[in-house]
């Protein structure tokens, strides 16, 4: 019977969206205004209790904490030669989680959707594309192989661009739509190469196979294909160097960056590496990649939101830097925790976005935090949340943030002692500091002290805005529980029987100082909230000079690729289009038609038009050839 | 059997010239008709067709004229078969998509896309090699006068361009066809231009890599393969609507069918001597094509390049020579069809309210027509190659392909890939999207019932192949796994090294 | 017994005669003439190999040749006549519409 559930339901979850999707792109116009967003939540909503279904099926299928994967082969896809390529998905525990994630946020955002797209004329658009998103999402998370994976990793971006450039009026829209595909694009190239060495070398991609073939593999193939894959994850997940397009992406509706740039899509490529971990777990040299990349980009992307004026940008460049967290507890060899900081990183942050999506709503689309301010009074509900998510990204106990990203600094510590390399810990503690300063500033200049702007009367957002805001301020208060020791860190447990544990020496790894690292990360939270208080209190903003202007800036890495490689790129093109392809190759051909049009003309001379004259010709040439014959005879 | 392929839509043009010209609406229905009735035979052919054997099918063999050893001599397998159904597939989309733009000359325009119909499919067909050239040649008959009569401004110069640059070229390969008849009389001791006889033939190296480079360089002009392109921005650009949709969907294909068709039964040695070069070719021509597609102003032209680039992937899956490429180039021929030929139409929409190709000339046009929008959207995509639509299935196995033979190949190709989301993007936002900026926003109206219809058929192939593209893969296997077979060259290593 | 070669000779007379003929003459009809000259001599020719050979293929031939001289006669004259309704003359001279 539980089987059957899981084998029944874990399809039927992909097919709701697919529904919703369909229901609204094709009947959209037709469609009562108000029945696009029901029909949309409420596939979303179907496909978080298919996946709750299932989840709970499986836990009476596997037993206790050991995890069983089941593969559920659909159809084949593509075959040529020895090669072919099952559609098939995967349930066991990441996937799980995974898939409750993102069905449950989704679904939170979708209802928060409708009262923030209620003055949208075409809601039906934008509900088809979210469906969508949850489709493709969902595929990303439950493929059973890599290149299934693939799709969903493809079709994710899809939705991201389609949803970036949701108001495609807006050319600023439009154009960070195309960057975030084009960027992303970057990354998947990347992404499928790792994928045909991995299947030149194995002659699989189910993912199964692939866990058991990576010892087959050479070290240098080990290591090859796992960096090829991780580039990808920079491009999808916004790590350095392909995280210019993430701030960008916030051009779309908020939901939609809370949703989709925040909590779930940024999240694949993290999740990739958790679904590959005995690659990477087999090829080191990748792992101290992943881990150098995750605790650069979570430090550069921390002091970049120091200081952006947009309220989502702030939050963009939040995301970053805590993507990057999560890369550092792949590349420490710490899938569990890093997966942890995935789940509570999806509360916290689309909580925050949520809320800075209320405030956009009350103020009628102003994000620049300089013409915000006092939001407090007017919107209670939405600072409670906003603050309450503050305070979980931040890292204050018992929030759910610094359950999990103590974890990952406790194993990152831990790294530290295998390998000497103790980067990634001390970046991720200062970053952490960082990061309470950023957030502290947001909240203080959002909604602290007089408006900048009385004439506004901002109004509190409907209840169907504000219930999702309240779950998931529940979600992050209390859902650290799933990760901490006191609570039994049942999500942990559920995910160790899967994801590999580094192999310890013969000689036990010595053990961490826990205690001390967790009073040093807590220490490190509250000065950052000080510092940020005492620098910002009643709107401040400090000047830091050309510092200031670097962050400002952020760090000129946008500026590098527009002057580096989109220009130059622009002006080969034209280079290329007009002197050397209509000059040099097309000029060629048209010299070849000129130089036998110059041959034509003087041949034509040859043409008199006195018949006679052609007679004698032809008598002449005759006489030649006769000629010719009888002296060769 | 597949005589009637040929015959049909020849025999319907002669039909359609007896009806009087004022006629219009009866000769475009009766046009119209002809090609469905092909569709209707093709979509029986790919029923009947048997996936197992990579021989020849339904061969026909007529003698013609004896007494040179030509005849007519037709038959399909895996390899033409995808061609012919693309051919059968695509005519009356675009007699349908011309319906309202072709007003004058209606009944010779019928008349020569029914011809054209005849002899594209012929030339898939054909068996005998003079047979094959006389159908390759006849298309440039009807093409040119499409081009001429119907097209844009500059369309004598496109038009002779056309004709010449693809003629002379072809004139080469005559002489080729005719060395090996010759080279066969001496070392079959049989007059015959039939292809599956001279096959038979083990000609000495020297001599295969001079007739192969005579029929190379052909199908290279007729690809495009760089620098051989210069005369498709022309004749895409200056053609109507229906004649660029059948110059990018299936004109182009004879070429890389030429190279699939022909390299491995005549020239199993020079063929894959030649990969290298044809590779490298290929692979300067995709990401020349998309850079300089990213430079254009011109709608057409702009697609036009992007079909250098497209073809240039799948010119890499054939000199791949691994079955993943080569069957990756039939889907990709077939996606290319669709896909670019969607695109054909879907400038053909915009040119057909506004009368500007230019694509300074509008922005914002999503507003205006949604409905559009959304199929110019999911047409971009299946350029694009994503996933879920038919591009990505031909893209991935040509890559998996060239990444075999050579990893370089498949790392420069992958750039392709995201070079057409480069320019394909930047296109797409500079006509769709922004605020409302078209020169004649009150002529850009919702795409018609015509119209739809006309997409419906491309859109649900998009996906079709897309997500499931294994009814075509499997019937191609088995001619792709011959061709190889008969190459000649060093074992390759063994590809998949573990686990099977 | 006429030897061969007296038929050959006077062929190859003919011949001549009707070269020089369409070569001097600026008469369209004269040229015309001239060449219906030349080809009755090829005809001699052929009539004497094939005897010379005794093989009926050059006879045969000669059929051949009379039946494309008639057509020539036919549309040949026509020409002219044509030319001579638009131009008052058969100088051949005089048509040179084709000068490069």
């Amino acid at each position: 019977m539980d089987d059957v559930v899981i084998r029944v339901g874990w399809p039927l979850m992909l097919v709701w969206p697919l529904l919703g999707w369909l229901a609204n792109g094709l009947l959209g116009g037709r469609l009562p205004r108000t029945a696009s967003g029901v029909i949309a939540s409420a596939s979303a909503g179907a496909s978080f209790a298919t996946a709750l279904l299932v989840a709970s099926a499986y836990r009476a299928v596997a037993a206790a904490d050991a995890a069983v994967s089941l593969p559920i082969p659909l159809f084949d896809w593509l075959g040529a030669g020895r090669l072919t390529v099952e559609a098939s998905l995967l349930v066991d525990p990441l996937a799980l989680v995974m898939a409750l994630v993102v069905g449950g946020v989704g679904f939170l955002i979708h209802v928060y959707s409708i009262g923030y797209m209620a003055d949208d004329p075409h809601p039906s658009r934008y509900f088809a594309y979210l469906n969508l998103f949850v489709f493709a999402m969902l595929l990303l998370v439950s493929a059973g192989n890599l290149l299934l994976l693939f799709v969903g990793w493809e079709l994710v971006g899809l939705c991201s661009y389609l949803l970036i450039g949701y108001w495609f009026d807006r050319p600023a829209a439009a154009a960070a739509g195309r960057k975030a595909f084009v960027v992303n694009r970057i990354g998947d190239a990347a992404f499928l190469l790792g994928v045909f060495l991995l299947f030149v070398t194995l002659g699989t991609l189910d993912i199964l196979e692939i866990r058991e073939g990576v010892a087959t593999l050479s070290k240098e193939e080990r290591l090859l294909a796992a960096l090829l894959l991780f580039a990808g994850a920079t491009g999808k997940s916004a790590q350095l160097p392909l995280h210019i397009w993430l701030p960008d992406a916030m051009e779309g509706p908020t939901p939609v960056s809370a949703l989709i740039h925040a909590a779930t899509m940024v999240t694949a490529g993290v999740f990739m590496i958790a679904r590959l971990d005995r690659l990477y777990l087999a090829a080191p040299e990748a792992l101290m990649v992943v881990a150098t990349v995750g605790a650069l980009t979570a430090f550069f992307a921390a002091t970049v939101a120091l200081r952006q004026h947009d309220l989502k940008r702030v939050l963009a460049y939040s995301t970053i830097s805590q993507l990057g967290y999560m890369f550092v507890g792949m590349g420490v060899a710490a899938p569990s925790a890093g997966i942890f900081h995935l789940v509570t990183h999806a509360f916290f942050k689309a909580l925050l976005f949520l809320a800075a999506g209320s405030v956009m709503h009350a103020m009628h689309g102003v994000i620049d935090m300089r013409r915000l301010g006092g939001l407090a009074r007017p919107l209670r509900q939405t600072a409670g949340g906003f603050t309450i998510g503050a305070l979980a990204l931040a890292g204050v106990p018992p929030f759910a943030g610094f359950f999990s990203k103590d974890l990952i600094l406790e194993h990152a510590f831990a790294f530290g002692i295998r390998t000497g390399n103790y980067l990634p810990y001390a970046l991720g503690l200062v970053t952490a500091a960082v990061t309470a300063v950023y957030i502290t500033r947001a909240v203080l200049l959002t909604f602290s002290g007089p408006p900048a702007e009385p004439g506004a009367h901002p109004h509190e957002a409907p209840p169907v805005m504000r219930w999702p805001m309240a779950a998931l301020a529940i979600l992050s208060v209390a859902g650290g529980l799933l990760g901490a020791s006191v609570a039994g860190a049942p999500l942990l447990r559920f995910l160790d029987g899967l994801l590999g544990v580094v192999e310890s020496g013969p000689e036990a790894a010595p053990h961490p100082p826990a205690g001390l690292l967790r009073w040093l990360s807590v220490a490190a939270a509250l000065a950052g909230v000080l510092v940020g208080w005492r620098a910002h209190r009643g709107r401040r903003e400090p000047v830091l000079g050309r510092v200031g202007v670097f962050l400002e800036q952020r760090w000129y890495i946008d500026a590098l690729y527009d002057r580096a490689i989109v220009g130059p790129g622009h002006t080969l093109a034209r280079w290329l289009a007009g002197p050397f392809d209509l000059g040099v190759i097309d000029g060629a051909v048209n010299l070849v038609g000129r130089g036998l049009g110059a041959l034509g003309g003087q041949a034509r001379r040859l043409q008199t038009g006195y018949a006679r004259q052609y007679a004698l010709g032809v008598l002449i040439g005759t006489v030649l050839i006769l000629g010719y014959w009888m002296l060769r005879w | 059997m597949l005589s009637v392929l040929i015959v049909l839509p020849l025999a319907g043009a002669l039909l359609v010239a007896l009806i009087p010209r004022e006629r219009e609406e009866t000769i475009r229905r009766a046009g119209l008709a002809v090609s469905l009735a092909t569709l209707a035979v093709a979509a029986w052919l790919f029923r009947v067709f048997d996936p197992a054997s990579g021989a020849m099918q339904f061969a026909v063999r007529v003698p013609w004229i004896p007494a040179l050893g030509i005849g007519y001599a037709v038959g399909v397998d895996g390899i033409s078969l995808l061609l012919v159904g693309l051919t059968a597939v695509i005519f009356p989309l675009a007699l349908l998509g011309s319906w309202d733009s072709i007003t004058e000359q209606v009944k010779w325009f019928t008349v020569a896309m029914l011809g054209l119909e005849g002899a594209v499919l012929g030339t898939f067909l054909a068996l005998d090699l003079i047979l094959f050239y006389v159908f390759w040649e006849a298309v440039l008959i009807p093409m040119a006068f499409l081009i001429a009569l119907w097209g844009g401004p500059a369309r004598r110069y496109a038009a002779i361009k056309f004709f010449l640059y693809t003629m002379a070229a072809s004139v080469v390969m005559l002489v080729a066809i005719l060395a090996l008849h010759v080279l066969g009389r001496s070392l079959l001791g049989e007059r015959t231009f039939d292809l599956e006889v001279l096959a038979a033939m083990v000609l000495p190296p020297g001599v295969q890599a001079w007739l192969f480079a005579a029929f190379a360089l052909a199908f290279a002009v007729k690809v495009p393969v760089w620098p051989l392109h210069t005369w498709l921005p022309d004749a895409h650009t200056e053609a109507p609507t229906a004649g660029s949709v059948i110059l990018a969907a299936l004109l182009l294909k004879m070429g890389t069918y030429g190279f699939v068709r022909f390299g491995p039964m005549l020239f199993p040695q020079a063929l894959p001597a030649s990969a290298p070069l044809l590779a490298a070719l290929a692979i300067v021509g995709i990401l020349y094509g998309a850079v300089v597609s990213w430079a254009q102003t011109d709608l057409k032209r702009l697609i036009a390049f992007s079909s250098v680039s497209h073809l240039g992937f799948v010119m890499l899956g054939i000199a791949s020579l691994t079955e993943q490429g080569l069957q990756g180039s039939l889907i990709q021929m077939v996606n290319h069809g669709i896909s670019t030929g969607a695109l054909f139409l879907i400038v053909g929409v915009l040119y057909d309210r506004t009368h500007s190709r230019q694509i300074a000339d509008y922005g914002g046009v999503a507003s205006l027509m949604p409905r559009f929008a959304a199929i110019f959207t999911i047409v971009m995509l299946s350029s694009v190659a994503l996933p879920g639509t038919n591009g990505f299935v031909g893209e991935f196995l040509i890559l998996l392909g060239a990444f075999q033979t050579s990893t370089w190949w498949a790392v420069l190709g992958v750039g392709g890939v995201i070079l057409s989301a480069v320019y394909l993007l930047w296109a797409y936002q500079q006509v769709m999207h922004g605020p409302q900026a078209a020169k004649h926003p009150e002529r850009l109206v919702e795409v018609t019932r015509r119209e739809v219809l006309v997409f419906a058929p491309l859109v649900a192939l998009i996906f079709f192949i897309g997500v499931y593209p294994k009814p075509l893969l499997d019937r191609s296997e088995a001619a792709v796994q011959a061709a190889l077979d008969r190459l000649d060259r060093p074992a390759m290593a063994e590809p998949f090294r573990r686990h099977r | 017994m006429v030897p061969s070669s007296a038929y050959l000779a006077l062929s190859a007379a003919l011949f001549t005669l009707g070269a020089v003929g369409v070569l001097v003459r600026r008469s369209a009809l004269i040229i015309f003439m001239s060449v219906e000259l030349m080809l009755n001599s090829v005809n001699l020719a052929f009539v004497t190999f094939a005897r010379m050979h005794r093989s009926i293929e050059g006879q045969v031939v000669v059929f051949f040749v009379l039946v494309v001289a008639a057509v020539e006669v036919v549309v040949g004259l026509a020409l002219i006549v044509d030319i001579f309704r638009s131009r008052e003359s058969v100088d051949i001279d005089d048509v040179d519409l084709l000068r490069g």
